[in-house]
């Protein structure tokens, strides 16, 4: 089987997907910045399921060594799940330019510099998958979080756009947006339970859609039909709400 | 946020924090006063609730696995599930399992939980190769038998007062299969249950169920099953793989009326026949003989919102007989009865300062919560104190400190040691501040 690059890897999402593209048989390259923590994970991904697995320093915002970065792996992935995020300080975003930048530059930039480099591979090898954590914060701007939904309508428009290029290089391209999901994110936040999905479900709705050859996914499902109301509110009444 | 344990309670506000490495777990250790390690909530009242909770699930990695001789390593928030999953395709099992498989390994220790082979085996702790801990102050302490022997005779069956358990290796037994040779065995009365269990005694695993309503002569009607590991020229199946079965889920709460008297006994008369009538079963797989109760998700909720109690207790094998016979009587006088009534016989208990089980009968009742229950219960524990048995911690929800402390004999030794570790007792239960540490 092939391999399967997790960036961002320490995140609850991604060790969901991690865990569940493993247990199908997928040798697994677990990209983050504490590659310590990760070569822990390594060896519970060995025993667990008998599949290979390997950690390997990524910082997201390194963008010069990311060409190399992908260069040094010893045999090319199948596929990418890009899971890198930061959900930043709305507030501190607004009146600190280094937190915005911080925001723009983990959830945009560096997701899109190094998918350009995987995104050249796959299309000259021909085959390969990608799968990008975006979020429904990305669908529409709202005052308690538009910087970082900026940053992630940017990656949903950049995940278009590339899965519009690598479609005839036979190179399936996967947005992926989650609602509220129990994580680290998350913790602490007030948020309506009925909303709120485990990683694991999180998980267990990608691999299927990806299964499916799906171009978008909603997760929970619920969340397509509230962001298509969402983004259906007229601007005029949308700027007076509490959202 | 509202959190309880399976017995739905008690029910608290708390705190609740996931770690996912050791630093945040330091950190909150440092930062909390009143807190608790939890893994699956499979404890049944207040021994993990505190006003701060730091969840341990997320600490889940295997660490190592020594296929060849049977050694695992894992951190604590491993469920036992996860750990059947792996080691039962390569021939081995757990060495002790109790009667879920949704609890942690951290919690198995915590709680030195027993099972079906405890007259033959002993409880989990007795397999322990070691245990690597984070103590009250944020150091990392590694205790065994042999070494550090004081922490791990208190960590084990220490409700997680000791500290915080991050990681455990392990010995498991070896298996032929994945089945279990069964046999059923009916017996008609308390005495000739109790006559089972010693005759039967070679037997690896033994269980009896009891059926709480049954009065006068029929007292103690019960059904006794033993199993043995099959062995691999006994079946034809696939050694190893289990078909997949279905699975039931209680949505929500049953109303609390639902549970009565005349349903209990429709139950308990249709499950002692279906016993008559599947005792030409032979061999079943591991799920259903250890965990049946696991194929219903959220079995808990037929108890109704206010939930239930676990009243687990052990008797000396001296007085066994007769208590056990008027323990019956008393419950079954009060006639709202038990759902689930489980007896067993426990063989020599070990040297850990709170592990429950002790050489003798152990009877675990279910009681829906309604008034006048918890005033029952503490005339059940004056008849346990008076033969010399005691509780088990993580099914107790209620019992008063001079219960605790007159029954578990070690509980001073412990409270020194606990002092030591933990002067300004920081890791502290809702369990342990009633029961007076």
């Amino acid at each position: 089987m092939g391999w399967l690059l997790v960036l961002g890897a320490k995140s609850d999402i991604a060790r969901a997907i991690t865990h569940k593209f493993a247990e199908k048989g997928f040798n697994i390259y677990l990209a983050a910045r504490d590659v310590e923590e990760c070569r822990k994970d390594v060896q519970d991904l060995r025993i667990r399921y008998s599949v290979n697995a390997q950690a390997v320093e990524f910082d997201a915002l390194n963008y010069k060594a990311h060409k190399e970065f992908y260069e040094s792996l010893n045999e090319k992935p199948l596929g990418v799940v890009c899971a890198v995020g930061y959900m930043g300080d709305q507030k501190g975003s607004e009146k600190n330019f280094e937190e915005a930048k911080k925001v723009i530059d983990t959830n945009y930039t560096g997701c899109m510099t190094i998918l350009n480099v995987v995104a050249n591979d796959f299309e000259e090898r021909g085959e390969g998958f990608i799968i990008g954590i975006s979020s429904v914060a990305g669908d529409r701007g709202r005052k308690s979080n538009y910087i970082y939904g900026s940053a992630k309508a940017g990656f949903s428009a950049y995940l278009s756009g590339l899965r519009n290029r690598l479609f005839k290089s036979n190179v399936h391209v996967m947005t992926v947006k989650p609602g509220f999901v129990k994580t680290k994110m998350t913790e602490g936040m007030n948020l309506p339970g009925l909303l709120m999905a485990k990683p694991e479900a999180v998980a267990e709705d990608i691999f299927k859609a990806w299964e499916k050859k799906k171009e978008i996914v909603y997760t929970k499902w619920l969340w397509r039909q509230i962001m298509m109301v969402i983004k259906n509110i007229p601007e005029r009444v949308f700027k007076r709400m509490q959202l | 946020m509202l959190i309880s344990n399976w017995g739905n309670y008690p029910k608290i506000n708390a705190n609740v924090r996931y770690v996912r490495d050791l630093g945040e777990l330091k950190e909150y250790i440092r930062a909390f006063e009143h807190l608790i390690p939890r893994g699956l909530g499979r404890c049944y009242g207040d021994s993990s609730l505190s006003d701060n909770i730091v969840s341990i699930c997320n600490l889940n990695r295997f660490l190592s696995f020594d296929e060849k001789n049977g050694v695992l390593r894992c951190e604590s928030g491993v469920s036992l599930k996860e750990v059947l999953d792996i080691i039962v395709l390569k021939g081995w099992f757990l060495p002790v399992t109790p009667g879920t498989k949704f609890i942690t390994v951290g919690g198995a220790i915590a709680s030195d939980v027993h099972g079906k082979n405890h007259h033959k085996e002993g409880s989990f702790a007795d397999h322990l190769l070691s245990i690597e801990l984070m103590l009250s102050n944020g150091e990392i302490d590694t205790c065994s038998k042999e070494e550090n022997s004081e922490l791990f005779s208190a960590t084990c069956g220490g409700m997680g007062l000791t500290g915080i358990i991050l990681n455990a290796t392990f010995k498991l037994k070896r298996i032929e299969t994945a089945y279990i040779r069964q046999r059923i065995i009916i017996a008609r009365d308390i005495n000739e249950i109790i006559g089972f269990f010693d005759e039967y005694k070679d037997y690896t695993y033994s269980v009896a169920w009891i059926d709480c309503l049954a009065k006068g002569k029929n007292l103690g009607r019960s059904v006794l099953m033993l199993g043995e590991h099959a062995k691999k020229d006994e079946i034809t199946h696939e050694q190893f793989i289990m078909k997949e079965k279905r699975k039931v889920n209680i949505p929500f709460n049953l109303p609390s009326f639902v549970l009565n008297r005349v349903l209990v006994r429709v139950f308990n008369a249709y499950f002692f026949n279906k016993h008559i009538f599947a005792s030409k079963k032979f061999f079943v797989d591991y799920d259903e003989f250890f965990y049946p109760l696991d194929s219903i998700f959220n079995w808990n909720r037929i108890y109704g919102s206010r939930g239930f109690i676990q009243y687990q207790f052990v008797l000396p094998k001296k007085s066994g007989a007769e208590g056990l016979k008027r323990m019956l009587e008393k419950v079954s006088q009060r006639g709202t009865g038990s759902f689930l009534a489980v007896l067993k016989l426990f063989g020599k208990g070990n040297n850990n300062l709170l592990s429950f089980p002790m050489e003798g009968y152990t009877l675990a009742l279910d009681f829906p919560l309604r008034n006048g229950l918890l005033e029952f219960l503490d005339e059940l524990d004056e008849m346990v104190l008076e033969y010399g048995g005691r509780l088990y911690l993580s099914k107790d929800a209620r019992m008063s400190s001079k219960m605790f402390k007159g029954s578990y004999k070690k509980a001073i030794e412990f409270t020194d040691i606990k002092h030591r570790l933990d002067k300004e007792n920081r890791l502290s239960s809702l369990q342990s501040r009633r029961l007076g540490f």
